[in-house]
């Protein structure tokens, strides 16, 4: 019988899939279950955030930033609050700047709860969402305690934090901390060692030191690929660089390797929140700078001026003087970058948004090829996508 | 001021010679500005000579400026992890001429390139796949050009006689308000008002 040719069949992912994180769409193009050519069609959940931003204030562009990676919002707030307050030239009190690292903390904690256990599901593990979540629901607590919201928080603002924190909230955050570690232990029993998690994640998905420098890979992502590289150490900011922690990295840069990365990386964070704990000091949370942050509410009560600043700040907001920006952050996902371009009216004149995930998810045609179906899914979770910040 | 960027910058533009037309410091951080013909040089320069390495492409994006002739001014970011340091790479150009891609250096690139063509209409040749990215399939127009409205020229909805999504034409109830609270004294040398008081002169010297 003559040898025929059979055209690869074309398979469409999602967007309506559980395992596709969202609104992943995900035509590949299939010799058997080996995976020739992956395209993703991303944009389904673009709201135009970089444009709106450009016809809002500074303040009320931090909002928006929440609703990128929606997973961990305050470690987005956190960059466009440094580039603010760069091209400000403000500096941040002490105390404020120990309480957004504790939150940057939890984020982090809070979005690798999320991916460990939607990455489980995604490879055939139920139980781990099930614990995972209950635990995120009491960090979320201690989001809501501190600025009201649980997810969409607009908490950090240029110049520092919105409030205080209340009172008894740290001891609790405290005590979340020696209770956690037992939580790790466990989920760790049910996949570090499990052999059907094993069997779907090791020597899947490698990508090597030239690969990840290649694709712009960034956080656990560039880790699980053995670069010890993480902004928080090399280009420290805010209170990072008075804080001790470990950079934990991967050997061999599969999916296994990333997933241990993040489970390693919460327990790093609970030591930061520690010594957050421990070192914050009393003090205010806000540069004292009206022209930027808000008057405190009983000066406003009594000064005429405060009063002004109040509502000229809430009116036509500050104004930034002429200049441009790349800041970046580690956040959970990775390098987070905001790139600010100021005219010096109260509006940006450019916020460009470098969204981790969206340099992740360009490799996935590289890192699908030649696997098989089953393999992408698996690779997918590791990446660590939310489409808030992929598509923006 | 960080002197060791500084030095970064010199040692490019020397090297470099005619492929760049200068560097310079912008709160603190490093940029280079190139050609538009010599840009696929200065990059793979930046990513291979060993006293630079930046060997990541973290960002590439566009700024509009319409007033200007060469509208766009296209921005690269690069990152050494060696050295620990960032640059950035700029040149403008205009909506009309074709930019070279930087593909063929970094994988990344793929993507952002066709970022910047559906947001800004940036046209890069040699570009292996340039699909528009984030819009909707059959999308028309770049939507980050600043002449572009913010509530765009076109809405959908279910028609639930035709048993589809439909396009419409954006019909908008109230008219798009912009909010302009900027000081109204702020650089207004004559206030309204003021003529009044010249022309009372006038009247007084007659």
């Amino acid at each position: 019988m003559p040898e025929a040719t059979i055209k690869p069949l074309t398979l469409n992912f999602g967007p309506q899939h559980p395992a596709a994180h969202g609104v992943l769409r995900l035509v590949m193009e299939m010799d058997g279950e080996i995976i020739e050519r992956a395209d993703p069609h991303i944009g389904l959940l673009h709201r135009g955030t970089e444009k709106l931003i450009e016809y809002k204030t500074y303040l009320q562009a931090i909002p928006y930033f929440d609703r990128l990676d929606y997973v961990a919002p305050m470690n987005q707030e956190h960059v466009f609050a440094l580039a603010v307050e760069k091209l400000l030239d403000i500096e941040v009190p002490k105390r404020g700047q120990y309480i957004r690292v504790l939150y940057c903390e939890i984020g982090r904690i809070l979005n690798h709860l999320l991916n460990i256990t939607t990455f489980a599901i995604d490879v055939g593990a139920m139980t781990p969402i099930l614990w995972g979540f209950e635990q995120r629901e009491i960090l979320m607590e201690f989001y809501e305690r501190a600025c009201g919201a649980r997810l969409h928080a607009a908490y950090f603002r240029p110049g520092g934090v919105h409030q205080d924190l209340p009172a008894g909230l740290l001891p609790d955050v405290l005590e979340f901390c020696d209770n956690f570690p037992a939580f790790i232990d466990d989920l760790e029993g049910l996949l570090t060692e499990n052999r059907i998690f094993r069997q779907r994640t090791v020597d899947i998905g490698v990508m090597n030191f030239d690969e990840a420098m290649d694709w712009g890979l960034s956080g656990p992502m560039i880790r699980g690929s053995g670069i010890a590289w993480d902004l928080r150490k090399s280009q420290p900011y805010d209170c990072y660089d008075e804080l001790d922690f470990d950079i934990p990295v991967g050997k061999n840069g599969d999916c296994f390797d990333r997933y241990l990365v993040r489970v390693e990386e919460m327990r790093q964070s609970l030591h930061i929140m520690k010594q957050c704990i421990e070192k914050m000091p009393e003090g205010p949370v806000l540069a004292p700078n009206h022209k930027v942050t808000p008057p405190r509410r009983d000066d406003m009560k009594r000064s005429m001026e405060a009063l002004i600043h109040h509502f000229k700040l809430y009116t036509e907001g500050f104004h930034v003087p002429a200049g441009e920006t790349y800041i970046a952050v580690e956040a959970p996902k990775g390098e987070f970058g905001v790139y600010l371009v100021a005219d010096g009216s109260n509006k940006p004149y450019r916020c460009k948004i470098k969204a981790p995930g969206f340099a992740h998810l360009a490799a996935m045609d590289y890192m699908c090829r030649g696997h098989m179906l089953a393999d992408s899914v698996a690779i997918l979770g590791s990446m660590d996508i939310v489409f808030g910040e992929v598509d923006r | 001021m960080n002197q060791a960027l500084l030095d970064l910058g010199d040692y490019i533009v020397t090297t470099l010679g005619e492929a760049v037309t200068g560097s310079e410091l912008i709160n603190d951080e490093l940029v280079i500005w190139a050609k538009s013909d010599t840009l696929l040089k200065v990059i793979k320069f930046l990513r291979d000579n060993q006293n630079c390495q930046f060997r990541q492409l973290v960002e590439l994006t566009a700024v509009d400026y319409p007033s200007r002739e060469d509208r766009f001014e296209l921005v690269y970011c690069l990152l050494s992890l060696t050295h620990n340091q960032r640059i950035k790479v700029k040149f403008s150009t205009s909506d009309e001429t074709p930019v070279e891609s930087v593909t063929g250096l970094f994988s990344s690139a793929i993507w952002y390139e066709r970022e910047a063509w559906d947001m800004y209409g940036i046209f890069f040749a040699n570009h292996p796949d340039l699909r528009r990215m984030l819009t909707d399939y059959g999308f028309e127009g770049h939507p980050l050009r600043k002449d572009f409205p913010l509530t765009g020229y076109v809405e959908v909805r279910y028609d639930e006689t035709q048993k589809r999504v439909v396009y419409e034409p954006v019909k908008l109830t109230q008219e798009f308000r912009n909010f302009d609270f900027s000081s109204p004294w702020e650089g207004i040398v004559n206030l309204p008002g003021d003529e009044k008081a010249e022309q009372e002169n006038e009247e007084g010297a007659a």
